[in-house]
């Protein structure tokens, strides 16, 4: 099926931070539709600065008190001068929103359990694969890892889910004092002979490094969202590529938008 | 009666004058679900040299005022490749498919349009001449007079295909390359591929994108893209194919009018995925009040008389 390609009407620009906002949309048929894992491509509608859209994981689908989906949202952190703007819309602005794009999380079900690994604004895509993963009844964690106690967001939707948490904060203030890969390592460590851990991950492209070696090295899966800096979201364009490597074979460049973003972490060769 | 949109390059008919722009359209088939390939006037396939190439290292865009620069280094999959296993499934969706062909050495540019010649689909060949992302060839054919003429003639003698260098507008004087081009033979020229272009992180310092230098295109290019089809549609008779930071029908129009018997469409591509039946949907429109039967009347029907005081917004 074809991606959608809407303008969305700002419902809400709720502001978590200076720096984060959930940017809630009002494009049903991209939630109806979307998968955890997957992005839309977003930018104020009607615009030529920023002239392209850019890419964001899809943070929650939104649905109505009778259950009907009524859009989604996306995580912004400000970190340039498109998403400035995008933290900067008021509810009645309108975006342009293309997706849902790109490929979604495997999910797992007992007697594996899932361990998301989420670092800073890579909390984003777990919002969804929580959802779909308790109506599994999949055993899930949420390890989350940010630099400060105020940012780490979200908490009580995931625990409302039954999401067990565990934290680290960079400067102490809240879980593990340092990296999310500290506490990952000692729950990789403790984790029985036999039994399985399917671990997923978003963040920073050393944390994904980290994570996946980490999941290598106790011989569990993983997946891993990666975020590259991308054009078109549809592989026209052969920006947002990554080595991917498939055995013995030598590492390819590969597509993120239409390959990823989510790729098995053991497949990814990082710098 | 239906507005007659068709234009011909050559012995080439197209239903209309948009054309996918290379590197901006995949090999067509990505967009296969977005929009019906047959609409399109033609798709212009990603570069292709005779072996598989990987590009360069990301980042390879950053977006610049009203644009972009890219080095995405022509990453493709070969020529051979190309006519095993994306070719066939364009022909089966009625596509008119130019293929950008590459070439570091100019013995490359032959064999790679040989190989085209002998494949079934191919509508036209375009050269390309004038990608300033790689190192050996390319550009450095594009930048010469004698190299344009070389090129054209050597892919001429090897193919029956219409052949049509894309030019770079990183030279002094365009319209002299187009004219050297057609000498040698060209049965039309495209132009303009995008502008050498370079932009820093303050911050940090460092380049912006991974190659440091990168081609600009995007709106931001569009006036001296415009400036530089009217030369060359001046000075040669064989047809020119304008682009340069097309985003809708009034800009197709801008070009058509400089000179363009029909138009590429890059970047937009990436801004806008839908945008191509909204500018076929602009150019019926704008014909039906401006009471034009076919479109190709208006190629190189711009008005140089200065605009009234006040009119010219």
């Amino acid at each position: 099926m074809p991606p959608i390609d809407i303008d969305a009407t700002v419902i809400a620009n709720a502001r978590l931070s200076s720096e984060y906002s959930v940017l809630s949309l009002a494009a049903p048929e991209v939630g109806a539709r979307a998968l955890p894992g997957q992005f839309v491509m977003v930018k104020p509608a009607g615009v030529t600065d920023p002239l392209l859209r850019r890419p964001f994981s899809v943070f929650e689908i939104l649905r109505d008190a009778k259950g009907v989906t009524t859009g989604i949202s996306i995580l912004n952190k400000r970190a340039g001068r498109s998403t400035r703007r995008l933290y900067e819309l008021e509810a009645g602005d309108v975006v342009s929103c293309l997706g849902p794009l790109g490929q979604p999380f495997k999910t797992v079900a007992s007697p594996a359990r899932a361990w998301m690994v989420a670092g800073g604004v890579g909390l984003a895509p777990f919002a969804t694969l929580a959802e779909t993963l308790a109506t599994l009844k999949t055993d899930t964690t949420l390890f989350y890892g940010a630099r400060t106690g105020d940012e780490l967001f979200y908490l009580d939707f995931f625990e409302r889910l039954g999401v067990k948490l565990v934290l680290a904060t960079e400067n102490g203030a809240r879980g593990t004092a340092g990296r999310i890969t500290l506490p990952l390592e000692g729950a990789l460590q403790a984790l029985g002979g036999g039994d399985s851990a399917m671990v997923y991950a978003c963040g920073p492209e050393p944390m994904l490094a980290a994570v996946a070696g980490l999941a290598a090295r106790y011989h569990q899966p993983s997946q891993v969202s990666v975020e590259r800096v991308m054009g078109c979201g549809l592989g026209g364009c052969y920006s947002c590529v990554v080595p991917v490597k498939h055995g013995d074979e030598e590492a390819n460049l590969v597509r993120s938008c239409i390959s990823g973003p989510v790729f098995d972490g053991a497949e990814l060769v990082w710098d | 009666m239906a507005a007659d949109l068709s234009v011909s390059i050559g012995s080439l008919k197209l239903p209309n004058p948009l054309i996918a722009a290379s590197g901006c359209f995949g090999y067509g088939l990505e967009y296969d679900q977005i929009v019906d390939l047959s609409l399109l006037g033609g798709v212009v396939s990603k570069g292709l040299f005779m072996k598989e190439r990987q590009g360069h290292p990301p980042p390879r865009i950053v977006e610049t005022p009203a644009g972009m620069i890219n080095a995405i280094g022509l990453q493709g999959i070969g020529v051979h490749r190309f006519v095993k296993e994306k070719l066939p499934l364009l022909r089966e969706r009625g596509a008119r498919t130019f293929v950008n062909v590459c070439g570091t050495t100019l013995d490359e540019y032959v064999e790679v349009s040989k190989v085209l010649s002998d494949a079934e689909g191919v509508a036209a060949i375009e050269l390309n001449i004038s990608c300033p992302n790689i190192k050996e060839g390319g550009i450095q054919f594009g930048c010469s007079l004698h190299g344009t003429f070389d090129v054209v003639s050597a892919v001429r003698k090897a193919t029956t295909l219409p052949v049509i260098p894309k030019l770079t507008p990183n030279v002094t004087d365009v319209a002299s390359f187009a004219k050297a081009a057609e000498d040698a033979g060209a049965d039309a020229v495209s132009l303009v591929n995008t502008f050498l272009a370079m932009a820093i992180d303050v911050e940090t310092r460092r380049p912006k994108i991974s190659n440091v230098l990168g081609g600009l295109s995007g709106p931001a290019i569009r006036p001296i893209a415009v400036r530089m089809v009217w030369e060359c549609y001046q000075l040669v008779k064989i047809p020119v194919i304008g682009m340069g930071g097309i985003t809708d029908a009034r800009d197709a129009l801008e070009f058509m009018l400089a000179g363009a018997t029909a138009v590429q469409i890059g970047t937009q591509n990436f801004v806008d995925p839908f945008v191509w039946t909204k500018v076929l949907d602009g150019l019926a429109d704008y014909m039906a009040r401006h009471n034009v039967a076919r479109l190709s009347d208006l190629i190189g029907a711009f008005d140089p008389t200065p605009p009234s005081v006040g009119t010219h917004l």
